[in-house]
């Protein structure tokens, strides 16, 4: 099978899907004659014209909202934000738009606009430029939030989000465009709402998303030293939630530890502590714990930043302390 | 063409019937409302309707129309029910919305009528967005977006614009300056009091004339369409006109004077366009006809809107998202 980057994994969903339905096209900053900011739309404007792979000014609130209108006329956008810290700046366009057009005119509308790009820190970025922003965004209803760690998953999952018929928030990871893994050459897609176990065992439960999947692999690894055999489950899909997931783990180990980028307060962490307390309460033999950001905004300097960000170290002594060794 | 039209007692007397009934629905919404019968915000479009009409008038059925949350008179002009609109700012399932939106958020997808927005200056993003898939497509089409004079400054506004003009998409943007952004007049709120001269950053074409003339707004805006449509390129146009009622229901509209509004209504649209039809010979009686059709569709619209149910309380949760929707085969 084919080893390839997490970008030519998304390169490739791109692709096969621009090629598959000519109502589709790229939208961002970038995307086009720069090859993208961090290529992954390479050669596609070579592929699709300027026509379809258009490289936008910076104005995130006029390019997301030409994308929703689009949509909602029938075309299938799929626009780029260079990070999902500039999000913020339409915000608005997301929230009170694609997320309500189809309920508050009844389903008269359908809103199927992928919004796609970068989320988290990613190496001395600083405070504007490393949000993990999954959380504002879960809150909403009307949107999905699909976070992809692996090159697989990353393939699959976007290939689902440019078919969706609903407002997609898409999130990947500047750490992760280069990192490798298999990926078919056959036709595959992954449905939403399912999480995957990364590593299967038995004595507690890791639950994260994105790139902190390879800071609780390690975790696992410092874990099996100690005898603790570490589950690390891998959301893929916060919104929609794979709850029958979350609680085949639950059941089986009894303890859980959350593996959150992004700062604790209503974090997406938080959601899943509630509900895993609301359907396994009679599961669980310790409360349960998360590791997340801590609550500051991104420092600059590469210590401060290592202290913010979860680490194998701090995932592990959170695993002990559920197993109360 | 236009000229012809103009000259053509059945031409006009469609829009005058046109501008008439959002005329009397509108009245009969304001009473319901003191009645306690609609809830929320409600802005009417009393002395307005020229615009609406007028520039409505000069699209096709593949163009697309958007508007704010004044936009009740858009959404007949467009074609829509006075019943459908009623029932909906009565929040029942009779409505265009079927009671999800209310008055702000009136919906007619089929007929391209996109709604029906809170937010303001917002939705002008998504107007250069259905222009963009007209051109993507290659079908012709061309999309006018209204908003208030008090939008101009918002950052969405601008940012509409700039990728419009940039990206040549088949937009007509047209502000209806009403002089009042609520309760602020024009001067308080812009360094242009001329709205189309934005155009001029941009390097975007622009128009600005008084909207009391239902035809001469079809006239202009037909131009804007012509534009449009023939070279894919869009235009700013500032219409002025005014609204006789306040901001919304709930407006008492102390910041301007009786004396004003007064003279403002000598100017009244429906009035203007009732002298045209006599000057073109058109009897007394007949207008007076044309009063008692409107009444007659206007009392079946408020009946209709009484007596539609609410939406069923068990549908809360249907419409969020396509893939529920499915899931829970009501679609």
């Amino acid at each position: 099978m084919p080893v390839i980057a997490y970008r030519e994994a998304l390169r490739q969903a791109l692709a096969e899907e621009m090629r598959r339905n000519p109502d589709t096209f790229l939208m961002g900053e970038e995307v086009g004659y720069y090859q993208g900011a961090y290529k992954v739309s390479q050669g596609l404007l070579e592929e699709f014209g300027p026509e379809r792979v258009i490289d936008a000014p910076i104005a995130e609130t006029g390019f997301a909202g030409i994308g929703i209108g689009a949509a909602m006329v029938g075309l299938k956008p799929i626009i780029e934000f260079m990070t999902w810290n500039f999000s913020l700046v339409c915000y608005d366009q997301i929230v009170n738009h694609a997320a309500k057009i189809r309920y508050m005119s009844a389903g008269q509308y359908k809103c199927p606009v992928v919004f796609r790009g970068p989320t988290g820190a990613a190496h001395m970025l600083s405070a504007q430029h490393s949000q993990s922003l999954e959380a504002i965004y879960a809150h909403i209803p009307g949107l999905k939030v699909i976070v992809p760690a692996t090159p697989y998953d990353a393939k699959g999952l976007l290939k689902t989000a440019i078919r969706d018929e609903d407002p997609v928030i898409f999130m990947e990871s500047e750490v992760l465009y280069g990192t490798t893994g298999e990926v078919p050459e056959e036709e595959y897609t992954i449905p939403f709402g399912k999480a995957d176990v990364k590593r299967p065992g038995k004595d507690v439960s890791l639950i994260t998303w994105g790139k902190q999947v390879f800071t609780t692999l390690k975790a696992a690894e410092l874990l099996a030293k100690d005898g603790i055999d570490a589950e690390v489950i891998d959301l893929r899909s916060i919104r929609p939630l794979d709850m029958e997931a979350i609680l085949a783990s639950v059941h089986k180990t009894n303890r859980v530890v959350i593996v959150q980028e992004g700062w604790p307060f209503s974090g997406v962490a938080a959601e899943v502590c509630f509900r895993i307390q609301e359907e396994a309460f009679d599961y669980l033999d310790a409360p349960v714990r998360r590791v997340t950001n801590l609550d500051v905004p991104m420092p600059y300097a590469h210590n401060l930043e290592e202290a913010v960000l979860p680490s194998p170290e701090r995932v592990a002594e959170a695993a002990r302390a559920v197993c109360y060794r | 063409m236009s000229e012809n039209l103009e000259q053509d007692i059945g031409y006009c007397k469609g829009l005058y019937r046109q501008m008439l009934v959002i005329r009397r629905m509108e009245e009969r919404a304001a009473r319901a409302y003191s009645q306690g019968k609609i809830g929320g915000f409600c802005h009417l479009y009393i002395g307005q309707e020229a615009v609406g009409v007028g520039a409505i008038s000069a699209l096709e059925p593949r163009d697309h129309v958007i508007a704010a949350y004044r936009e009740h008179g858009q959404y007949v002009a467009r074609g829509g029910s006075a019943r459908e609109c009623l029932a909906e700012l009565y929040g029942k399932s009779g409505g265009c919305s079927s009671g999800r939106g209310g008055s702000m958020h009136l919906y007619d997808a089929k007929r391209h009528f996109h709604g029906g927005w809170g937010i303001v200056g917002a939705h002008i993003p998504m107007a250069a967005g259905f222009a963009f898939a007209s051109k993507y497509r290659k079908d012709g089409g061309v999309t006018i977006c209204f908003f208030g004079e008090g939008s101009v400054n918002q950052g969405a506004w601008h940012e509409g614009l700039a990728l419009a003009a940039l990206w040549k998409l088949p937009v007509i943007f047209l502000c209806e300056n009403n002089y009042y952004a609520m309760g602020t007049p024009l001067e308080r709120t812009t360094s242009t009091p001329d709205t189309s001269q934005k155009a001029l950053g941009y390097n975007m074409a622009r128009d600005s004339f008084d909207g009391a003339d239902v035809l001469q707004v079809r006239r202009r805006v037909a131009e804007a369409v012509k534009r449009a449509r023939e070279e894919s390129l869009p235009t700013l146009i500032e219409v002025q006109t005014y609204r006789f009622r306040g901001h919304s229901m709930s407006d008492p509209a102390k910041y301007r004077t009786k004396e004003e509004v007064e003279e403002k209504k000598q100017r009244d649209p429906i009035l203007l366009m009732a002298r045209h039809l006599e000057e073109l010979g058109m009897p007394s009686a007949e207008l007076d006809a044309i009063e008692r059709e409107v009444k007659v569709e206007i009392d079946e619209a408020e009946r209709f809107a009484e007596q539609s149910p609410l939406p069923d309380v068990a549908g809360v949760e249907h419409y969020v998202t396509v893939s529920d929707d499915r899931a829970k085969g009501i679609l």
